[in-house]
């Protein structure tokens, strides 16, 4: 029984919500990634992308509750996500024809790009404040949760709950699909090959008469679907505030490099990695350890081995260590 | 170079002569509060409150020459002492006579150090609390109309007591008010046989929290006390809390106390209690009205205190029969505290009619103002306990 309690205690505090936002960390990474492996540059404008996809969704889903329509116990924004997709598929391959394309055709150095797209970051950032304001806007509905902790606590007869929240399960769900989905993709179909080829060897890839600005083009889209469906299940999960959309950017780049800018793997391994150590290595151990020990060793302290106030020094760390030991990431992608 | 100098001669000239012959007619107060960040949500209340006051003062045309009074709106973004200071420092230049602000107290030191001492101007606060701003060195300048946390500390482990709570787990956001309040509450819990089984700061901006909340679980306590504010991580840490079923009650200190808490959680909030600076003085009923009567919500966090603080300027500044801080600085403590007719909110009028006969005046205000040790607010709370999804006032405190 103790050890049921245990397991319960961890799962409901460590183990879903860091799955949840290891999911979450994991498909902004994978946008991140795949404009670096591709367009090679870093995209600073990709937290305001997510904030603007979400935005878009938010607007389509309370357009959809003002008519009545609903997806029952499922929340209302998965309905009109792909719409969000749309916008921002428009809003991105927009940008690339305005700002990005120049740049390119002058063939500037990365660094340039890196500050164009910091600049493209600000644009987006207020263009979203502009239209739906600074504030938290919340837009869940449908069922809150899968299993509430009172009802787990009577089912089960435990000392501990677990709570697993509709939005997390969603999360955990849409990210393996996703995920799937775009491996398949890169590695099963033509275009996706070609999008590799390119990533691999430029020159190579238009000598075998590769067209780089379709490949430019889809990259964008699957960026757009990739970083929507990331901001509005961190939204759902959440809630949503421009701001801290453009905060979430810092632990997507330090997921996307740990695991390795490029690689798609990697980017999910950084995401799951950066999101567990901040919820572990600041977790109280107190409450496990008193259910695991016999009482006789029981802690009197909360055995927490860092204090929560350094949960982002942990994942900074990490990345350290990793630019240290492996300058490539985990997963070998292209050293930065 | 001689041009640029024969200009800014010119400037200050112009500058200053604008200044004399506003003299008689016009009194400019600044109203420098986080209009954006974390409480952009009391911020409007506040700013209508100190701007009420003002309206009453010249709709009065008693104050000096008939002077008009005109408010100054800027934005102290609660957080951001560098936009804080900037706009202190404009307000400056636009010629305000006072200011009332900052809100925040981070925000509120660094404007009182950077801009009020160097330029010998006057602030009063509304809502920085911070224990650290009674000990500042302020040159007689600062003043607020909110108490110290030290105070709010010691009502909070009463409530506690009295409510059978010993053992509390307890996260603040991570800034001066958030520290200073968490130490004050920690202390007086302590000292009456409480419990803190945690302490852990937060950050505010953050969308996630399952980290802190897990560390508060895992310690354990009868409820979660978050000295935090209502639109930033103190809404996430009691989500996320709720959520997982660490905790189903929490304590409120003042910066978690408005309508939007309640409204955002719903129902599951429900019996969770706190207490924020408010009176049962009779002025907070005469002020809700005129508030209601003015189309804003005068029962919000802090939008008395900043009646309160507009008004105390204009009364001051009447008293001393100057619009100059060196002069009304001395005053404030004169018309806020006894001796003198006591005034409420709606009599600022009579109050200005007195002071210029050479009477005194005790200034009740909103809040039952009574100023006490280095110019702060004494301090008396309400204690609220929300009930069906109300902030519902229980007892004055």
């Amino acid at each position: 029984m103790d050890f049921l309690n245990a397991v319960v205690a961890l799962s409901n505090f460590v183990l879903i919500p860091g799955i949840a936002y290891g999911s979450q960390l994991a498909l902004g990474a994978l946008g991140v990634t795949l404009i670096y492996g591709i367009l090679r540059f870093s995209n600073f404008a990709h937290g305001d992308t997510m904030a603007f996809g979400t935005m878009v969704t938010i607007l389509f889903t309370w357009w959809f509750q003002s008519m009545g329509i609903s997806a029952g116990p499922l929340p209302t924004a998965l309905l009109a996500l792909p719409f969000g997709i749309l916008a921002t598929m428009g809003l991105l391959v927009g940008t690339d024809r305005v700002v990005f394309r120049f740049y390119r055709q002058q063939k500037a150095k990365p660094v340039v790009f890196v500050m164009v797209s910091l600049g493209v970051m600000f644009m987006m950032n207020g263009l979203v404040r502009f239209v739906i304001g600074p504030g938290d806007q919340r837009f869940e509905d449908g069922e809150r949760f899968i299993i509430k902790a009172r009802a787990f606590k009577e089912m089960t007869g435990l000392d501990e709950g677990l709570a697993i929240k509709t939005s997390q399960g969603i999360t955990v769900v849409t990210a393996i699909v996703v995920v799937a989905v775009l491996f398949w993709f890169l590695n099963r179909t033509r275009t996706g090959k070609s999008m590799r080829a390119y990533s691999d060897n430029e020159d190579l890839a238009l000598l075998s008469g590769i067209n780089p600005e379709r490949v430019v083009m889809i990259t964008w889209l699957i960026v757009a679907a990739l970083a929507t469906i990331a901001g509005t299940l961190y939204g759902l999960d959440k809630s949503f505030k421009p701001f801290t959309y453009f905060q979430l950017l810092l632990p997507i780049f330090a997921a996307a490099i740990v695991g390795g800018l490029g690689s798609p793997l990697g980017a999910i391994a950084g995401g799951f990695v950066i999101a567990m150590s901040e919820v572990m290595i600041t977790y109280a151990w107190k409450k496990v350890a008193g259910y695991l020990l016999p009482e006789s060793l029981e802690p009197d302290g909360l055995v927490q081995l860092l204090s929560t106030d350094y949960k982002f020094a942990v994942s900074f760390a990490i990345l350290i260590v990793v630019l240290l030991f492996k300058p490539t990431g985990i997963f070998k992608g292209k050293a930065v | 170079m001689k041009k640029l100098l024969t200009a800014t001669a010119v400037v200050a000239l112009t500058a200053g002569s604008a200044f004399a012959g506003g003299h008689a007619t016009e009194v400019k107060l600044g109203v420098l509060l986080g209009f954006t960040g974390p409480i952009e949500s009391l911020a409007p209340a506040m700013g209508s409150g100190a701007e009420l006051a003002m309206a009453e003062v010249t709709e009065s045309g008693k104050l000096l020459d008939a002077a008009k009074v005109t408010p100054l709106r800027a934005d102290t973004g609660c957080i951001d002492n560098g936009l804080a200071t900037a706009n202190g420092e404009k307000l400056l230049a636009d010629g305000a006579n006072g200011i009332i602000g900052g809100d925040c107290s981070g925000v509120t030191g660094a404007i009182l150090q950077n801009v009020a001492i160097p330029n010998g101007m006057v602030m009063i606060s509304p809502s920085a609390t911070s224990p650290g701003l009674s000990t500042m060195d302020d040159n007689g300048l600062f003043f607020r109309t909110a108490p110290s946390d030290a105070r709010e500390g010691q009502v909070m482990a009463e409530i506690l007591k009295d409510r059978g709570i010993d053992s509390i787990a307890l996260t603040y956001t991570n800034n001066d008010y958030g520290k200073g309040l968490a130490d004050a509450i920690q202390s007086s819990f302590e000292a009456v046989g409480g419990e803190v089984t945690i302490v852990t700061a937060h950050e505010d901006g953050k969308g996630d929290y399952s980290a802190e909340v897990a560390a508060l679980a895992s310690a354990g306590g009868d409820i979660l006390v978050v000295a935090g504010y209502l639109d930033q991580g103190g809404l996430g840490i009691i989500q996320g809390a709720l959520d997982t079923g660490a905790f189903d009650t929490f304590g409120l200190p003042g910066g978690m106390i408005g309508d939007s808490l309640p409204a955002n959680v719903g129902s599951d909030l429900d019996g969770s209690f706190g207490q924020i600076a408010g009176s049962d003085s009779e002025g907070a009923e005469i002020y809700a009205k005129m508030a209601a009567d003015a189309g804003f919500d005068g029962t919000s966090a802090y939008s008395p205190e900043s009646y309160d603080a507009a008004a105390l300027f204009l009364l001051a500044m009447q008293a001393a029969g100057s619009m100059d801080p060196a002069e009304y600085g001395a005053k404030i403590m004169d018309v806020a505290n006894a001796p003198g007719e006591p005034i409420n909110p709606g009599e600022l009028g009579k109050a200005l009619d007195i002071l210029a006969a050479g009477g005194e005046i005790d200034y009740q205000g909103a809040t039952g103002v009574e100023l006490i040790g280095p110019g702060e607010s004494a301090g008396s709370y309400r204690e609220i306990e929300v009930k069906d999804g109300k902030n519902a006032t229980v007892s004055f405190r």
